[in-house]
């Protein structure tokens, strides 16, 4: 495959993969949760690397893990103790990604570990870093990372269907009924924690956060369905990042910058020309109405 | 007689103040109970602490002879209108189809068994013209009527029903009514939070007058008398007092 496919489908795959998992958390109102996941996973990524000595993936996607789960816990328990909740995200956020800041600059510099790259990410450079068995190369790393990354979501989504929609619109009856909602609530945050360390070198953790939480908020905009949002919010982000890539090509920019700059000209368009919730929709419906009273008073 | 509920020593907390304490009746299996008692007497908290929604200080729940958890399948939950998210991307039918989930096994979907099922509920409710509505769409007393739906699709043994009545139009509070009258006649035992004092007497066979902690569990005929809302509501009932039928002299 060519340089240039190579970095469609690591953009495509890290758009399905975010928007997928993103389209539940703008449905649990946790989207500002998301946001800090994707920041203080970089403590994980850190954490494992001094454990490993190495920029291995699975270990990167543990630690990455744990750490997710451990920011999600952390808000949860000073929610609960009376702190604000948008405080409480604010306090965990800074200080877990204040803290893998400090610890990156023990990492040396032979190593490709820096804040730069963690934030901005470099999608250019991922063809290059091909995953080597025995010496034969079998393509990019992250693209082998985000699949795995796409396929655990997939099935997870797919398994716990009825489990995530229930406890979603009406959780008390989710418990009732005996679902382990807590469970899933902890499931949704290692997906969000796996989807954004897989997205991390192609995009960065500021850049995530745009195909975590937009797509999502567009596809909320076109659709009255549960499954289709999941669907088409997913698709938004395969589309994000094509256009991404051909306005990047177009005008010589960052590529993941335009892919995230994309997520956002399709939320505006949705928002301005949903067929049931876009601005136009709604005046033109309240100028029909309008005409209609008008008719009536004149008759 | 059975008792499909049985409640022991139950207590819950918020931060230092017990909401709850000293928690002890019983229900009569095919009874409807009205749950009674004053703004912030804990009787939302009393279901949700039944159904450990909420965690308990202490308490134990037997439902028909065992242990809560064991029972799970028997029990409906209808909580309030509120409490959800009517926004959220799905139709009047699919929260119907809710009701089922406990039936059907992990990683199925609903059926066209499950499908025509959940329409006859609708149905029931007088919602089937609505079943593609999105839930955003419906009024508040149609949302109630999903609800109930989704209740009857649940088909289980004891329900618990959080202010059904809350805001709903004269329609709806007949359709709920009429719902809970035949429950009731199929032997089910239904415990709803109620507010309106006036149809107490219409509407259940039993009541519970709860403020903080049960002041009387019984017959209405019996436990409804002015002397036992006085004891639950303090002072507040001068203001109830006014209209003659409102309570008998027991």
């Amino acid at each position: 495959m060519s340089y240039d496919a190579w970095i469609i489908l690591t953009g495509c795959l890290v758009g399905i993969t975010c928007g997928m998992t993103g389209a539940l958390l703008i449905l649990r109102k946790m989207a500002m949760l998301a946001d800090a996941i994707s920041h203080t996973v970089l403590l994980g990524i850190v954490l494992a690397f001094f454990v490993t000595q190495s920029l291995n993936g699975l270990p990167m996607l543990i630690g990455a893990a744990i750490v997710g789960v451990l920011t999600a816990v952390m808000v949860q328990a000073l929610d609960s103790s009376g702190v604000q909740s948008d405080a409480a995200i604010g306090v965990v956020f800074t200080s877990l990604f204040a803290l893998g800041v400090v610890l990156i600059s023990f990492v040396g510099d032979s190593v490709h570990l820096d804040v730069n790259h963690a934030l901005m990410g470099e999608i250019a450079f991922i063809p290059w870093d091909t995953l080597m068995i025995n010496g034969v190369s079998y393509g990019p790393t992250a693209v082998w990372m985000l699949g795995g990354v796409f396929l655990l979501n997939l099935l997870l989504i797919l398994v716990f269907y009825k489990e995530i929609k229930i406890s979603t619109f009406d959780s008390a009856m989710a418990i009732s009924i005996g679902v382990p909602v807590v469970f899933i609530h902890y499931m949704l945050m290692t997906m969000v924690s796996f989807s954004t360390v897989a997205s991390f070198d192609s995009v960065g953790a500021i850049l995530v956060v745009a195909m975590l939480i937009v797509p999502g908020a567009t596809a909320y905009l076109l659709t009255d369905g549960f499954g289709m949002m999941i669907i088409l919010s997913a698709a938004i982000g395969a589309l994000s990042s094509l256009l991404g890539y051909g306005m990047s090509i177009v005008f010589d920019v960052s590529i993941s910058g335009s892919m995230a700059v994309s997520t956002g000209i399709l939320f505006a368009a949705a928002f301005m020309l949903s067929p049931k919730h876009g601005m136009v929709a709604k005046w033109i419906r309240r100028k029909k109405m309008q005409q209609e009273q008008e008719q009536k008073a004149s008759a | 007689m059975t008792h499909a509920l049985q409640i022991q020593n139950l207590a819950v907390t918020y931060e230092k103040q017990p909401v709850l304490e000293g928690v002890n009746f019983n229900i009569p299996e095919g009874t409807l109970t009205g749950i009674i008692g004053p703004n912030g007497a804990g009787k939302s908290t009393l279901i949700k602490a039944i159904l450990h929604l909420i965690p308990r200080l202490s308490g134990d729940v037997t439902v028909y002879g065992k242990p809560y958890k064991k029972q799970r399948s028997l029990i409906g939950y209808v909580p309030q209108r509120s409490e959800v998210d009517w926004d959220f991307p799905t139709n009047a039918l699919d929260v119907v189809l809710m009701g089922r989930y406990g039936h059907i096994g992990w990683i199925k979907r609903p059926g066209k068994k499950e499908v025509n099922f959940a329409y006859e509920c609708l149905d029931k409710v007088g919602m089937k013209d609505f079943a593609h509505r999105q839930i955003s769409q419906l009024s508040g007393g149609q949302q109630q009527r999903v609800f109930l739906a989704r209740a009857l699709a649940q088909d289980s043994q004891i329900y618990f029903m959080d202010e059904p009545f809350a805001g709903v139009d004269a329609a709806t509070e007949k359709a709920i009514m009429k719902l809970l009258q035949e429950w009731k006649q199929q032997g089910k035992t239904v415990l709803v939070v109620h507010h309106d004092l006036q149809t107490v007497r219409d509407y259940f066979d039993h009541c519970l007058l709860l403020n903080k902690t049960p002041i009387e569990c019984g017959p209405t005929e019996t436990v409804f008398t002015l002397n036992n809302l006085e004891k639950t509501y303090g002072g507040a009932i001068s203001f109830l007092g006014n209209g003659p039928a409102l309570v008998q002299e027991g």
